[in-house]
């Protein structure tokens, strides 16, 4: 049996991973992928805490995150795809058309 | 496994390999899930994030067609990864401090709960409206994204 404190010390890691590179990357698209990261360390944390638990609420969230996250990424690759058309970059340094 | 694959993710160049390292990280936590009795949950995942959401991301990659750019990390690099190691420590640290900790580890075994039959029925009882308006986020998402990618006619 594996105790539930591994299970969040990898979810905490995971988490972190996906913070420093939203943080640290200049690619739009691979600060999507870190977003992703974060959102799969928070689902092992209901997974896990919801097995220890014994119910099903975790498992219930979890498919409402998946979900939210196949939304998340449709609405972002559109609007990388906007912003590919009019600047022909994804580095999130150039764009910066809201500045004043 | 999972933590080695992440942080592939994160650090290669190449926007493809980053793919590639997400789709191992993705494969990995659906063992994990399986580990915890959860395999709908598991199921889920391959087909939705690894069959759906990365072929999703891989065609706007190959669509893109993106060259790999030298400075690809910010220049506060070594900033961010500091804070990222320290809010580590520190929720690690609140992790291992908090009460409970010893009386969750011996947490049994639940073999009933965790199928489908439960997952469902508690969806579809407990959750029905969050399950309603998960539906309509993903209507607008869909909308949003169809006008967003939609050729605006020159001016």
């Amino acid at each position: 049996m594996i105790p539930l404190s591994f299970y969040l010390v990898v979810s905490t890691t995971m988490f972190v991973v996906g913070l420093i590179g939203v943080l640290v990357r200049r690619n739009f698209l691979i600060i999507l992928y870190a977003i992703e990261l974060m959102l799969n360390a928070a689902n092992i944390n209901l997974v896990a805490f919801s097995h220890y638990f014994q119910s099903t609420t975790g498992h219930v969230i979890t498919l409402f995150i998946i979900t939210i996250a196949a939304g998340e990424a449709a609405v972002g690759l559109a609007i990388i795809i906007v912003l590919f058309r009019k600047k022909a970059t994804t580095n999130v340094d150039e764009i910066n058309l809201l500045k004043w | 496994m999972v933590i080695f694959s992440s942080i592939l993710t994160v650090g290669l160049r190449n926007p493809i390999y980053c793919t590639i390292a997400l789709l191992s990280t993705f494969l990995h936590v659906a063992g994990l899930f399986i580990l915890l009795h959860a395999e709908f949950i598991a199921a889920i995942q391959i087909i939705i994030y690894a069959g759906a959401v990365l072929v999703l991301y891989l065609f706007v990659l190959m669509l893109l067609n993106l060259k790999s750019n030298e400075t690809f990390l910010q220049r506060q690099f070594w900033v961010s990864i500091f804070f990222g190691v320290v809010i580590l420590a520190e929720i690690l640290i609140a992790l291992f401090k908090s009460p409970g900790m010893e009386k969750m580890e011996t947490a049994g075994v639940f073999p009933a709960i965790g199928n489908t039959e439960a997952i469902g029925l508690s969806l579809f009882n407990e959750y029905l409206l969050p399950f309603e308006v998960v539906g309509i986020i993903l209507l607008g998402g869909i909308i949003g994204a169809m006008v967003l990618a939609k050729q605006v006619p020159a001016r």
